[in-house]
């Protein structure tokens, strides 16, 4: 399997899935962190997958999305964005609204 | 290491006409973007172009953008 079949059936195989640098329960990049902790305040159940331990899908998210950077949230396989983007909607009361629609 | 200059000099070089401010330690950034090319588009799609002005500087040489995008009118 290629690496964007393999990015294909990780977000098929979840409604939110974060990607990002480390673990939510030890994160290693500070932005990392500030996204699951978004999500863990809008009371998301999410998978993550850790980029640093998997060099492959790091490179082939890139060109996916088009999104330089992690860490990176997709609700439905759709990406939504980064740190920044997630912070904005979450400060508009958005990003739970998302969270609640895709998982409700 | 690049200077907030740099990076400035590539999105103004890559988005002819907008107004852009970038600071920075050299390894952590904020810039913030005026373009008219935003107007219509999601706040994903904007970043989505400014990114694509810095190739492949970004994730790279540029940990981390913290960017603000606005059109004129805004």
């Amino acid at each position: 399997m290629n690496v964007q079949d393999r990015i294909r059936e990780q977000l098929s195989g979840d409604k939110i899935v974060l990607y990002m640098k480390g673990t939510p329960q030890f994160p290693q990049c500070g932005f990392s962190a500030k996204a699951a902790q978004m999500l863990g305040a809008c009371g998301a159940k999410y998978a993550s997958y850790d980029i640093l331990s998997d060099p492959e899908i790091r490179q082939g998210l890139k060109e996916y999305s088009n999104w330089p950077t992690f860490p990176q949230l997709y609700v439905n396989g759709e990406l939504v964005g980064g740190c920044d983007i997630m912070t904005e909607l979450f400060q508009k009361g958005e990003l739970q609204k998302l969270v609640a629609k895709a998982t409700g | 290491m690049m200077q907030p200059e740099d990076i400035k000099q590539m999105i103004e070089r890559g988005l002819p006409g907008a107004r852009v401010s970038v600071t920075g330690d050299g390894h952590h950034f904020e810039a913030e973007v005026i373009a008219s090319e935003f107007a219509g588009k999601s706040t994903l799609q904007q970043h989505q172009i400014v990114y694509r002005t810095l190739g492949g500087k970004m994730g790279n040489e540029i940990h981390a953008l913290s960017l603000r995008t606005l059109t004129p009118g805004e």
